[in-house]
């Protein structure tokens, strides 16, 4: 298949690349054939980056629906906590306990605690991490700095299948009588750490163990292959000035990982040796039942170190696909080079290493040293610089700039501006003295939900929305695609723009129920009114998928190559890209990604020569 | 065997991509140790601290994984010239060695419990076992590599080509790099 020419009629971008291109004698190996023989190699056991960047999506979208089907069950919990949730009966099973007078439903206190761990645990790690990173690294690493795959095909189909090992361990403690692990997605000691804390420290902290161990083992697979193939695949002529914004993200992000993630994996040995062996890291002084245990000596602060140590950096291996993606976007929509485009990859190195000196932001309250603190709250407000030279260069780039409004730029848009509501209310969790009130209230959970939830979901949309045409060569519907949007956005901001007050006034994160507290029975109506947002946010994300799966086969056709007439090289692939991503020679690269609007052409793609006495940014 | 994408030739790297892979993949292995003697240090600082002294036979070890490590080099240097006999003798050796190390280190837990330092007396001595507990494991990986090198070794007829030395530069890198990481734990944990 892949050894001949394609017969239909060339366009110029063919004709450049067999002229310019470079010849690596790739289709005369024969593997294009040998390569997807069959259904099983093709679809399952795939090694090809487009085919796993599908898996990780589609698995991601799975993820996505359980974790959000769980926050609506305890959303209903916050939001009506007299009303009966018999009716969940069929699904839940003994987590909803009936009462045998008036049959009224009520939601199992332990399941509740369940549920926002998994909400929490499954959205981190599996959706934004995995399914956005693993997505979008895998599918545009190769295609845009001119590779025929990732360096390592092998390790790549591993880290999918290790991802997908990861989620079924957790599926798994779904089931488990105890229940799966309840203690919060940050698991912390005593309640990870001790088997008979709580009736899912059991068996169900086990398998989240597991779990996260081999999502780890996924991540570091991935990242390596990802930081060598963007190191040394790149096509002739991308240096790393030429390399698109979307790349140099997925990159840091890997080195991100690649440095963190370990450190999770020795604080997870160490809580395993203390439920397993007996020893005391993180254990000391503990009475269960009034009786006291021998573990002592240990410091459940260390785990939080060791947690936070990867869990800030992890949050920005989260938002930093994103902020690629939506970099990108912007810059085709608007028809405009980015604006300071230097300026963004230092930003994003300026993050990246500012990521691992502010962990312990997440612990001013644990009783660390209030010194040490503040070394602490000066990084941490540090960090905003770069994050204002992005959003001031996104606000640049849309200025002035002949906007197309469709999902992809509406959605990166709404990314901008969710990123600006959530970054700020970062600057007041930094400042250590404010931290005493707001610390552990909705205050927190308002300000991630919307500069690392929502916003990244926000990038992925938009990821989606954009390259679906070079995932299926199809589109997706643009009607709903807005409706999708303007409902998301509208609904998101009504979810969480509430919950800061909540959080001002003292609500704590993670209790079962408020309306039995006096000084905060008043939020009831609040409460409420969040719950019925977040059910209608979800409805908008069920048409999304509805979209997404309808469009792959009945979605309009893609019938040229380059529908968003975009620079990179990605669109010079054939609409439907086989194995090895061109068919002749790999394209070779002229000129930096983001020339738009230049010298009266709309756009001049990266494989394009110079022309005689052209400037070229790079 | 089928031909894989990275095989296509990439003429403007210097370094092959799956050694460069092994080296950022050595780094993030480093990443986990480097987490456990930060967390040995702070722990360390919060008192409650039993203080006693390796046991000797840990210096046995080291000295042996680094002769393992200078045989492995030798018998890829000897492989490189052509010489059959010297490279698959030191091979031997340097699997041997690696046996060997593990042996001295299970000897090495074996003391501490004698010392009067099993698991679950003090965090000071349970660092110790887990750290090097892991430590091994990795050096188990890389004795498994050494074993598939030693299959390839008198498996196949000898004859010196590119793939056959890359994959011996990948196993010559690994092995290396867990001597590197077990001195460096020796180092840190007799300080
Ligand atoms: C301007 C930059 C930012 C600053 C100054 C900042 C500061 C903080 C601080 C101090 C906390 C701890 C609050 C507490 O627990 O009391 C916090 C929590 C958090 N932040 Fe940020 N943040 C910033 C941006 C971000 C970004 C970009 C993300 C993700 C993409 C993010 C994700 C989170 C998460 C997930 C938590 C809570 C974790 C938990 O306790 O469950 N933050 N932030
Ligand atoms: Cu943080």
């Amino acid at each position: 298949m892949a050894t001949t020419v394609n017969p239909t009629i060339k366009d110029k971008d063919d004709l450049l690349i067999e002229d310019l291109g470079y010849d690596d004698h790739f289709h005369e190996h024969h593997d294009g054939d040998k390569y997807q023989s069959s259904f099983i190699t093709t679809y399952i056991f795939s090694q090809d980056h487009k085919m796993i960047a599908k898996q990780f999506l589609i698995t991601g979208m799975f993820w996505a629906i359980i974790g959000a089907l769980m926050s609506l069950v305890f959303r209903l919990q916050l939001g009506f906590p007299d009303d009966s949730l018999a009716w969940l009966k069929p699904v839940l099973g003994k987590w909803i306990q009936l009462n045998a007078e008036t049959g009224m439903g009520t939601l199992a206190p332990e399941f509740y605690y369940a549920l926002v761990t998994m909400h929490g645990t499954i959205i981190v790690f599996f959706v934004l991490t995995a399914g956005l990173s693993g997505t979008f690294s895998n599918l545009l690493i190769p295609l845009q700095v001119g590779a025929r795959d990732m360096a390592s095909p092998l390790l790549n189909m591993l880290s999918y299948w290790f991802f997908f090992l990861a989620g079924v361990v957790m599926f798994a403690s779904l089931f488990l009588s105890t229940g799966p692990f309840a203690g919060g997605w940050t698991a912390y000691p005593p309640l990870s750490a001790l088997p008979q804390a709580s009736s899912g420290s059991g068996a169900g902290m086990t398998l989240w163990v597991v779990s996260l161990v081999f999502f780890v083992v996924s991540v570091l697979l991935g990242g390596v292959n990802y930081i060598t193939t963007v190191l040394n695949l790149r096509t002739k002529g991308m240096s790393m000035w030429r390399l698109p914004l979307t790349i140099w993200a997925f990159f840091i992000t890997a080195i991100i990982g690649l440095l963190s993630f370990p450190v999770l994996v020795s604080g997870l040995l160490l809580i395993m040796f203390d439920r397993g062996l007996g020893t005391s890291f993180y254990l000391s002084e503990i009475f269960i039942g009034g009786q006291a245990l021998d573990h002592v000596g240990g410091s459940p602060i260390l785990y939080q170190h060791l947690f936070w140590f990867l869990g800030h950096p992890e949050v920005y291996i989260i938002i930093l696909p994103a902020m690629g993606i939506v970099s990108e976007v912007l810059s085709v929509h608007a028809r405009k080079p980015i604006f300071g485009y230097k300026a963004m990859v230092f930003s994003i190195l300026a993050i990246a290493f500012l990521s691992f000196i502010v962990w312990a932001h997440h612990m001013f309250m644990s009783g660390v040293n209030p010194f040490i603190s503040n070394f602490f709250v000066v990084f941490t407000l540090i960090i905003a610089v770069p994050s204002a030279v992005k959003v001031f260069n996104w606000i640049a780039t849309l200025y002035g700039g002949n906007i197309r409004f469709n999902s992809a730029s509406l959605f990166s848009i709404g990314f901008v501006s969710l990123f600006i509501s959530g970054g700020l209310t970062g600057i007041f969790l930094g400042n250590s003295a404010l931290d005493i009130q707001l610390h552990d209230t909705y205050f927190v959970v308002a300000h991630f939900h919307i500069v690392m939830g929502v916003a990244a979901f926000f990038g992925m949309f938009a990821g989606i929305y954009h390259w679906y045409p070079k995932m299926f060569g199809r589109f997706m519907n643009e009607t709903l695609g807005r409706i999708h949007f303007w409902g998301t956005i509208a609904g998101s901001y009504a979810i969480f723009w509430p919950m800061h007050y909540l959080g001002m006034a003292g609500v704590p994160r993670r209790y079962y129920r408020f309306d039995t507290f006096d000084s905060f029975s008043h939020f009831t109506d609040m409460n409420q009114f969040i719950t019925i947002a977040a059910i209608v946010v979800f409805a908008l994300q069920v048409l999304f998928v509805i979209n997404f799966f309808y469009s792959i086969w009945y979605g309009k056709k893609m019938t040229v190559k380059n529908p968003w007439q975009a620079t990179t090289l990605e669109w010079t692939t054939p609409i439907n890209v086989g194995h090895g991503n061109w068919e002749g020679n790999i394209p070779t690269v002229q000129r930096w990604a983001y020339d738009y609007g230049k010298d009266g052409h709309d756009f001049i793609s990266q494989i394009e020569p110079l022309k005689e006495g052209e400037q070229t940014a790079h | 065997m089928a031909i894989t994408v990275s095989d296509t030739t990439y003429t403007r790297n210097k370094i092959h991509p799956k050694k460069f892979a092994l080296w950022v993949a050595c780094g993030s292995m480093l990443m986990m140790f480097a987490g456990l003697s930060s967390a040995y240090m702070v722990r360390e600082a919060a008192g409650n601290w039993l203080e006693f002294r390796l046991p000797q036979v840990f210096n046995l070890s080291t000295i042996i994984i680094l002769l393992s490590s200078a045989a492995l080099h030798f018998s890829f240097f000897q492989f490189k010239r052509g010489n059959e006999r010297n490279y698959k003798l030191f091979l031997v050796l340097a699997l041997l060695l690696g046996f060997g190390f593990i042996v001295t280190q299970y000897q090495g837990w074996l003391a501490m419990v004698e010392m009067g330092v099993p698991l679950k007396t003090n965090p000071s001595g349970d660092f110790i076992y887990v750290i090097s507990g892991i430590h091994a494991a990795h050096v188990l990986g890389g004795i498994g590599t050494l074993i598939v090198a030693l299959i390839h070794a008198f498996a196949l007829p000898f004859q010196v080509t590119p793939g056959r030395k890359l994959r011996f530069e990948l196993t010559l890198t690994f092995w290396h790099f867990v001597d590197f990481l077990w001195i460096y734990l020796f180092v840190f944990l007799s300080m």
